[in-house]
């Protein structure tokens, strides 16, 4: 695969070993500059350009879910004609975060996060009526395992 | 169902609205987020690491997309798993080091029958079957039905965003930048 977005040994550190555990302090670029024996502004021009190539969704908070809010993972099995119609009238929602196609009778899956219940079930019922299809909702009951970030691993062979 | 912790007040609505889509890419984050905000820095970070301690943030840091690193393969995994072994069979799979998520998911019969959800980043899809088959040896002389579904085009990704507020209908265009909640102020 050729259209990989290339890292540098730096970025690789720096994509791998700050994904959690970030100080809340009041220059948090210093600190992985430090860790990393390089400047503050290099640190920031490196993260502006894996945001810039898309590799850095952004520097920030993952919230825990369902904790400040409630959310929820739902599906709709959309027929595939309408797909990219449905797909893009589901992403308009500010409540809907992550919004994918998975190759499955059910094809297009989504989070949908509000402050309460009320809020969540308003915006599942407006979905349903808007695409005229029924939502499944699918709201975790229990965590096994979550992600606390995820090793890249730069090394192997890419197959 | 578990009740969500309020937000409480305005402000932290203001703080938690503001830093939703990252921190501003500048050597202060903080003192631009007060900034914008009309309070000090010291402020702003009291209120993130009050969140913080409470567990309302899982973690802080660089959030990264896997499928530009190469990882094109995201298989979500899920299986029809005994109710009463469900716990156990979790956590099992939520153990392996390929698994990054292992969730308990109602069933809903008839439509879908599956109670357990685990998510698989791989470079190919070739090797998230492998890593599957894996999975299922892993409990001895059983067989759960599971299916593997592959993500296919990503049309939105980004992280929850709770700060926003009552909009039911759908706005014309929301641009991941459109970050300013009216109703914060």
């Amino acid at each position: 695969m050729n259209d990989e977005f290339a890292l540098s040994a730096l970025e690789q550190y720096l994509v791998n070993d700050f994904q959690r555990d970030l100080p809340l302090v009041p220059r948090p670029f210093k600190h992985i500059a430090d860790t990393l024996g390089i400047g503050e502004d290099e640190v920031l021009d490196m993260l502006r350009r894996l945001k810039a190539g898309g590799v850095v969704s952004r520097v920030g908070p993952v919230f825990t879910p369902n904790h400040l809010g409630v959310s929820t993972l739902a599906a709709i099995a959309v027929p595939p004609k309408d797909l990219t119609r449905v797909a893009a009238l589901v992403g308009r929602y500010p409540e809907v975060n992550h919004n994918y196609e998975r190759d499955h009778r059910y094809n297009l899956w989504f989070v949908i996060a509000a402050r309460d219940h009320e809020h969540l079930g308003k915006v599942i019922d407006d979905i349903a009526s808007r695409t005229a299809l029924p939502v499944l909702e699918l709201p975790m009951l229990e965590a096994y395992f979550i992600d606390l970030g995820f090793r890249i691993d730069f090394g192997s062979d890419h197959g | 169902m578990v009740e969500p912790v309020r937000i409480r007040g305005d402000f932290e609505r203001a703080v938690i609205g503001a830093i939703e889509a990252g921190l501003p890419l500048v050597a202060r984050p903080y003192a631009d987020i007060a900034e914008r905000l009309g309070v000090d820095e010291e402020r702003v970070i009291e209120t993130l690491a009050v969140l913080q301690r409470e567990g309302a943030i899982r973690r802080m840091g660089v959030i990264v997309r896997h499928h530009e690193l190469g990882y094109r393969a995201n298989g979500m995994v899920v299986w029809d798993v005994p109710d009463d072994e469900v716990g156990r069979i979790g956590r099992l799979f939520g153990d392996a080091p390929f698994v990054t998520l292992s969730y308990r998911r109602p069933r809903r019969p008839p439509q879908w029958r599956y109670n357990l959800f685990t998510m698989i980043h791989g470079r190919t899809r070739a090797h998230v079957v492998e890593m599957v088959e894996r999975l299922a040896g892993m409990v001895p002389d059983r067989s759960f039905p599971h299916e593997i579904l592959f993500s296919g085009r990503r049309f939105k990704q980004r992280g929850a965003r709770y700060a926003g507020g009552a909009v039911v209908s759908p706005p014309q265009r929301t641009g991941d930048r459109a970050l300013t909640r009216r109703e914060t102020k």
